[in-house]
């Protein structure tokens, strides 16, 4: 058993190793080392607590079969899962912090005295206000992450679900979870407890389903946060630096994360968050459609253009994901560079399901990371380049956004594709992307429509380069 | 007059708060996804309550109802500890630098 001084010292440093772990992110060459961090901090905040409690009973044996059945799963999981489920993935995990986090809080509201924070239905008032707000975020983050993980699987519609009165309902659940915590910090009674869990779950359920499947990198981000939260509101109970010190990063990391992802689709959080998005009605959307005139072509011309090409920038976004594209893509690249072609990508914040996505796809088809530019970086690179390859991306390649002040894009910042001599555009069809709006790039007199699954014609353009 | 601890905890979350927000901006966003996978991870420091609340039954009685969802607690958060880490780990070692010998 080591002393309480002594534990909080260890757990501090665990606190440290967790923010040089976010440190190292900051590039590639470091960011190993960071992960190495995290683990290291996580190995000591877990024997502290042992030593801590230095009650090495059977009860001992049983968290360390919970502690290897619960790693095998996700040891597991971390393996198999392919590089395009990624979003799924992290919204996955996100539930499961959340749950953590509501679980901790039962018990500690079910037996106070292991906690050192009284007795049942004495539980002192500041750690019942700090566990009543960490049960009900972690509540929210778990049924919210359910609803994002299931949308994202495709399980569930990714259209947003609405109906006449949600914000108002919303609204009173949410001034209900406050008066709630108020009744329960006041009468200790237990079944408030479960009323609280019970209508945070809801709560988190609510918010997520109005809330459209392009909006996912701000959910995914928004749900980082709350878990981050969630996991500080227990860290306080607890009295433990290491949770508080956690809580507080991952909760500014998501909330972060949300900001970069609503400013990459110039959209107020509020307005993402009251969802909606993508669900302009479809009356308009026919009324405007008229038929233009469209350049398609096949692989033949695409080779031929990029052939005599002598910069290329290739645009991906989230089709070249679903259509598991990116080594296709990479092995044509291979074949242009060979050809002396000069070759980059370039990624916009909001391509793909969440913040870095298109980064981890390309890096897994082994594309150098020094070849992959964000949207500042490259925009003024696509007046000066030959070819621009669009694969998989739609709306972040409008150029509506910057001349249409009617557009309900207005605004968003978008690849200055347009500028470049001709323009590839691999698509299943002209159908609009998910902001519901016609691009206008299709109709450029320089472009060219590939129609076709983003993978074969991949791979038919390198057979003909 | 003894200045409540509760004040020292709050003091640390705000200053990490403030760390966060450097420390997360400053990462560059082609790793945006890893630190995603790596919060998680961390976050996953629940753990710590949830083995308190795991071994707060006697050895007579390991398992009681509190003790039971600190148990389920503990396989939650491993998941994510061992899950988050891992898969952080197989991320980064994909991102890769342009070979020099080669064009």
């Amino acid at each position: 058993m080591i002393t309480a001084n002594l534990s909080a010292i260890f757990y501090l440093v665990s606190g440290v190793l967790f923010i040089l772990a976010l440190r190292g992110l900051s590039s590639p060459e470091t960011s190993r080392k960071g992960n190495f961090f995290g683990i290291l901090g996580m190995i000591i905040a877990v024997t502290v607590t042992f030593l801590s409690i230095g009650n090495f009973s059977s009860g001992f044996i049983y968290v360390l079969i919970f502690i290897l059945v619960g790693g095998s799963i996700g040891a597991f999981i971390a393996y198999k899962i392919p590089m395009t489920a990624m979003p799924e993935l992290v919204a996955g995990f996100h539930s499961l912090v959340g749950l953590a986090a509501v679980f901790v809080a039962i018990s500690a509201f079910l037996n106070p005295e292991a906690f050192n924070l009284g007795n049942p239905g004495n539980i002192k008032l500041g750690s019942l206000i700090e566990m009543s707000i960490g049960a009900a975020v972690g509540a929210i983050t778990f049924s919210g992450s359910v609803i994002a993980f299931l949308k994202l699987q495709g399980i569930m519609s990714g259209s947003p679900i609405t109906f006449k009165g949600q914000h108002a309902l919303n609204a009173i659940i949410l001034i209900s979870i406050f008066v709630i915590i108020y009744l329960l910090c006041s009468t200790q009674s237990s079944n408030l407890f479960w009323i609280l869990l019970a209508v945070s779950f809801l709560i988190g359920f609510l918010l997520i389903i109005p809330i459209g499947g392009a909006d996912m990198p701000v959910v995914i981000s928004m749900l980082n946060s709350y878990s981050g939260w969630a996991a500080a509101g227990i860290g306080f109970t607890l009295e433990n630096t290491a949770l508080i010190i956690t809580g507080a990063l991952v909760g500014s990391s998501g909330a972060i994360l949300s900001y970069i992802m609503c400013k990459g689709m110039n959209r107020s959080f509020f307005n993402v968050i009251l969802g909606g998005f993508g669900a302009t009605d479809d009356k308009t959307k026919n009324a405007s459609k008229e038929q233009r005139p469209v350049k398609s072509g096949n692989a033949d011309d695409a080779a031929f253009l990029m052939k005599n090409a002598s910069s290329v920038i290739i645009v991906p976004g989230y089709g070249m994901a679903v259509a598991q594209a990116q080594h296709a893509l990479r092995e044509m690249v291979d074949t242009l560079k060979k050809n002396d072609i000069k070759v980059s990508y370039a990624i916009h914040p909001v391509a793909g399901r969440m913040p870095g996505h298109m980064n981890v796809l390309l890096a897994e088809a082994n594309v150098p990371y020094d070849e992959v530019f964000e949207l500042e970086e490259i925009n003024n690179d696509f007046a000066n380049a030959d070819v621009a390859f669009v694969i998989g991306a739609n709306d972040v390649t409008n150029p509506v956004a910057k001349t249409d002040p009617q557009s309900p894009i207005y605004g968003m910042p978008v690849l200055d594709v347009e500028k470049c001599k001709s323009v590839l555009f691999v698509k299943r069809s002209l159908s609009p992307g998910y902001a519901g709006i016609d691009n206008d790039l299709f109709y450029k007199e320089n472009t060219l429509m590939l129609f076709a699954d983003a993978k074969k014609m991949t791979e038919e353009i390198t057979k003909n380069l | 007059m003894e200045i409540d601890p509760l004040i020292f905890r709050l003091s640390i979350f705000i200053l990490s708060i403030f760390v966060g927000y450097y420390v997360v901006w400053s990462v560059t966003p082609s790793l945006h996804t890893p630190l995603m996978s790596v919060t998680n991870a961390i976050s996953s420091v629940i753990i710590v309550g949830a083995i308190i609340a795991g071994l707060s039954g006697n050895s007579d009685a390991v398992f009681n109802t509190s003790s039971i969802f600190g148990f389920l607690a503990i396989a939650l958060a491993a998941i994510n500890i061992f899950g988050g880490f891992l898969v952080t780990q197989r991320m980064l070692a994909m991102y890769k630098k342009k070979k020099k010998e080669k064009k």
